[in-house]
C-alpha cells in the first residue's frame, strides 16, 4: 500500500478522490440542485447496490475461472456452461426438495463432478498446449449448450427465493428528507444482501486458504513452477483435479445465485463467460483479489450504465477493459 | 503451424500442367462451369455461402496461421462492414438509412470496418496467445450486445432488412448466377492475394514474428507493427466477406454477429486447417453442407433435426482431438503414409 502511494502519487490521489466522492454520494443527503441534474438519490443508490451485488455474483463465477487459469494455464471457455449447468441443477433440486440451501450443495457437487470429468478425460491429455485446450473448451461449450437446450428447452427458469429471505431490509442510507424533517431510509431486498455477504465470505475464505494453509501453499507453488512442485513429490495431477473441481463447483453455485437473482435460460452461459473474461482481464489473470476488484468494477459499471446511459451500458464495460489494457495490459492486480 | 508450404515443395513435379497441379485445374474448371451443372439452390445455398464464409474464415486463417494470433473478432468486423453498407446505402428502415449509392457506401464501409479491425488489433497485440482469444471474444460479445441495445444506429434487436444490392452493367447482382460469380471472384482474389502475401517479404517476416518474436525484434523488425499490419489486411478481407454476406442475405441483425457466429468462424478455419489458405474454403464448404443437410440426415436417422449444433460441436471436438491441423492435416497424413512408409508422419503435435 505505502509503496504504491510512493510510486504513483498522482494515481493514489485520484483513487482517494474517487473514493471520497463516492462515499459522499452514498452517505450525504443530496442538495436539491444536484438532484435536479443527477436524478433521484434513491435511483443512484439502487444502482450502486445492484452493481455491488451483481459484482458478488460475477466474482463467484470469475474466481473459479481465474483460479483454474492461474494454476493450469487453461482458459476454460466452457466455464459459462458450468454456470448454466449448476443453475439448472439448482432449479431441479428446489423443484423436487423445496430446499434452497440444499440446491447449492447439489449444484456445487454436480458442476464439480462435471469439472472432474473434463479435467480427467480431456485437459489432462493436452497439458501445456494452450491453444488446443482452448479450442477443445469451445467445442465442449457448444456440445454442453446444445445438450442443455435439448434437455431443459428454451424456457426461462427462476429459482424461488426461500420465505425467510423474501422482503426488504432497511439500509442505513438516507435517500431523502421529508418536509416534516423525517429521514427516509433506503430499503433493499434481503436476498441480494445475503448472497452478497455469502460471496464476500467465500472470497475471504478462498484468500485465507490460499495464503494461510498447506494446500494453499501447494497451489501457490504450482502457479509459480509446477514442474519443480511435482518433482518434490506433490501429486500435482490430484491438485489440478481438486482445483478444477472447486472452480467448476463455484461456477455451479453461482448458477443457483444467478437463477435466484435473475433467471437462467440458454444464452446465459455466453453472458457469464463474457463477464468472467472481462472481469479477469480487468483484474488480472490468475489473481483472486483481482477478480474481486474486477467483478466490483464491472458490476457497478453495468448497473450504473444501465441507469444513466441505457443504450451504452455494454460500451462502458468494454471501455473499462480497453482502458485497463491500454495502461496495464496484464490487469490491475496482476503480479 | 510450422513451415510455410513444405508440402507443395515435396509434391511430384512431373504431373504439372501449365505449372499447376491437375487437381487445381479440375477444380477451377468445375467451379467456372458450375452454373451449367448445379441448380439455383446448390449455387446459392452451398457455393456462394461457402465462398462468403470462406473469405471471413480466410481472414482468421491468415492471422492465426501466419501471425499466430487467433482472433475471434473477424466475424464482428465482417458484420460491422455489413452494417455500414446497409446503413450508408439504401435499406428498408427509413430511420437508419442514409441512402448513398453503393459505390460510395462500399468504400466507406470497407474503410470503417478496417479501421475497427485495426483498433481491435492494436488492442489485441498488447497481449499474446490465449489472451488474444479472450480479448477478441470479449470485443465480439460487446459488439453483439451493443447492436442488440442500440436503436439509433443499428436498429436494435430487429436489425436492418431489405438492404439494396448493387445493380450495374445491366446485371442484377443479387440473382443467383451473377452472385455466384461475384462471390467466386472475390474468393479467388482473396485466396490469391493471401497466398501471394504469405510468400512476400511481409508475409515471411510475419511468420518469423509468429515463430520467434524476440529474435525478429533483435533483427530490427518492428514486431507489433507487423502484427497490426496483419490485422489491417485481415480486417479488410473480412470486410469484403461481410459486405458480400449482407448483399446475399438482404438483411443483417445482431444474430449475424453473435458469439455463436464468431465461434463458428473459428470452427470453419480450424476444421479446414489453419496452415494453408485453402483450408478456410474447405472448412466453409464442410460447414455449409453440414448446416444445410444436417436436418435431413438427422431426421433420416430418426433423431431430432434441431441438434445441428451438437453435430457441429462433436465434429469440431473430433477434429481438434485427432487432427489439430484440420482436414488439410488429415490429407497430408494420408498422403505421407502412402508416399513412403519411412517418412516421418507430419501434422501431429502442433496447434
Amino acid at each position: 500500500m505505502r509503496r504504491f502511494i510512493e510510486r504513483h502519487p498522482l494515481w493514489s490521489l485520484f483513487i482517494i478522490v474517487v473514493i471520497f466522492v463516492f462515499l459522499w454520494l452514498v452517505f450525504a443527503t443530496w442538495p436539491p440542485g444536484f438532484e435536479a441534474i443527477f436524478g433521484k438519490k434513491k435511483v443512484f443508490l439502487n444502482a450502486v447496490l445492484n452493481g455491488i451485488t451483481l459484482g458478488g455474483l460475477y466474482f463467484l463465477v470469475a474466481s473459479g475461472f481465474t483460479l483454474i487459469f492461474g494454476l493450469m494455464r487453461n482458459v476454460n471457455l466452457a466455464h459459462g456452461s458450468l454456470y448454466l449447468f449448476g443453475g439448472y441443477m439448482g432449479f431441479k433440486t428446489v423443484a423436487w426438495t423445496g430446499s434452497w440451501l440444499f440446491s447449492f450443495v447439489v449444484a456445487f457437487v454436480a458442476a464439480a463432478l462435471l469439472g472432474i470429468i473434463l479435467q480427467y478425460l480431456v485437459f489432462r491429455r493436452m497439458e501445456g498446449q494452450d491453444l488446443r485446450q482452448t479450442l477443445v473448451t469451445i467445442g465442449i461449450s457448444i456440445v454442453l449448450a446444445d445438450l442443455m437446450l435439448w434437455i431443459f428447452g428454451g424456457d426461462f427458469y427462476q429459482i424461488q427465493t426461500p420465505d425467510w429471505l423474501v422482503g426488504p431490509a432497511q439500509m442505513p442510507f438516507v435517500t431523502a428528507i421529508k418536509s416534516s424533517g423525517e429521514a427516509v431510509y433506503m430499503t433493499y431486498p434481503i436476498v441480494r444482501l445475503a448472497i452478497f455477504a455469502a460471496s464476500v465470505v467465500i472470497g475471504l475464505a478462498m484468500w485465507l486458504v490460499l495464503n494461510r494453509s498447506k494446500i494453499g501453499m501447494i497451489i501457490r507453488a504450482g502457479v509459480d513452477d509446477k514442474d519443480m512442485l511435482s518433482s518434490m513429490g506433490v501429486p500435482i495431477q490430484l491438485v489440478f483435479l481438486l482445483v478444477f473441481a472447486f472452480g467448476a463447483g463455484l461456477a455451479g453455485m453461482a448458477g443457483v445465485v444467478g437463477g435466484t437473482f435473475q433467471s437462467i435460460s440458454p444464452g446465459e452461459d455466453t453472458r457469464f463467460l463474457l463477464a468472467s473474461l472481462v472481469v479477469v482481464i480487468v483484474g488480472g489473470m490468475g489473481s483472486i483479489p483481482g477478480a474481486a476488484l474486477g467483478a466490483l468494477l464491472i458490476g457497478l459499471a453495468e448497473q450504473l450504465g444501465s441507469v444513466y446511459a441505457p443504450t451504452y451500458a455494454v460500451v462502458l464495460t468494454f471501455l473499462i477493459m480497453v482502458v485497463v489494457l491500454a495502461i496495464r495490459p496484464q490487469g490491475l492486480l496482476a503480479r | 503451424m510450422t513451415g510455410i508450404d513444405q508440402t507443395s515443395l515435396s509434391r511430384s513435379t512431373s504431373l504439372k500442367l501449365f505449372g499447376y497441379h491437375p487437381v487445381v485445374i479440375i477444380v477451377a474448371v468445375l467451379l467456372l462451369f458450375m452454373p451449367l451443372i448445379a441448380n439455383d439452390f446448390i449455387l446459392y445455398q452451398i457455393f456462394s455461402w461457402s465462398f462468403m464464409l470462406g473469405i471471413v474464415a480466410l481472414s482468421l486463417m491468415f492471422l492465426a496461421g501466419y501471425g499466430g494470433m487467433v482472433s475471434l473478432a473477424q466475424m464482428t468486423i465482417a458484420g460491422f462492414a455489413g452494417y455500414m453498407v446497409a446503413i450508408f446505402g439504401v435499406n428498408g428502415i427509413a430511420s437508419v438509412s442514409i441512402g448513398w449509392p453503393w459505390w460510395l457506401a462500399v468504400p466507406m464501409a470497407l474503410f470503417l470496418a478496417t479501421l475497427l479491425g485495426t483498433i481491435t488489433g492494436a488492442l489485441a497485440v498488447r497481449t499474446e496467445g490465449i489472451y488474444t482469444i479472450m480479448i477478441t471474444l470479449a470485443i465480439a460479445a460487446a459488439f453483439f450486445y451493443f447492436t442488440n441495445q442500440n436503436y439509433a444506429i443499428f436498429n436494435g434487436h430487429t436489425g436492418i432488412n431489405r438492404v439494396a444490392t448493387p445493380h450495374f452493367l445491366g446485371v442484377e447482382w443479387r440473382s443467383t448466377v451473377p452472385f455466384y460469380y461475384l462471390t467466386l471472384g472475390f474468393a479467388v482474389l482473396c485466396y490469391w492475394v493471401t497466398s501471394w502475401i504469405s510468400r512476400a517479404p511481409f508475409g515471411l517476416a510475419l511468420q518469423g514474428v509468429r515463430d520467434n518474436p524476440r529474435r525478429m525484434a533483435a533483427l530490427g523488425f518492428n514486431v507489433n507493427a507487423h502484427r497490426i499490419a496483419a490485422y489491417v489486411y485481415a480486417s479488410f478481407m473480412a470486410s469484403i466477406g461481410g459486405i458480400l454476406l449482407v448483399w446475399g442475405n438482404g438483411q443483417i441483425s445482431p444474430g449475424s454477429v453473435s458469439v455463436d457466429v464468431a465461434i463458428d468462424n473459428l470452427i470453419i478455419a480450424v476444421v479446414g486447417g489453419i496452415s494453408r489458405p485453402i483450408g478456410a474454403f474447405i472448412g466453409a464448404l464442410i460447414y455449409v453442407v453440414l448446416r444445410t443437410f444436417a436436418l435431413d440426415v438427422l431426421v433420416a436417422f430418426g433423431l431430432d433435426g434441431n441438434r445441428f449444433r451438437l453435430l457441429i460441436g462433436i465434429g469440431f471436438l473430433a477434429i481438434v482431438f485427432f487432427s489439430p491441423d484440420g482436414v488439410i492435416g488429415l490429407w497430408n497424413r494420408w498422403r505421407n503414409r502412402h508416399a513412403s512408409v519411412s517418412t516421418v508422419r507430419q501434422g501431429g503435435a502442433h496447434g
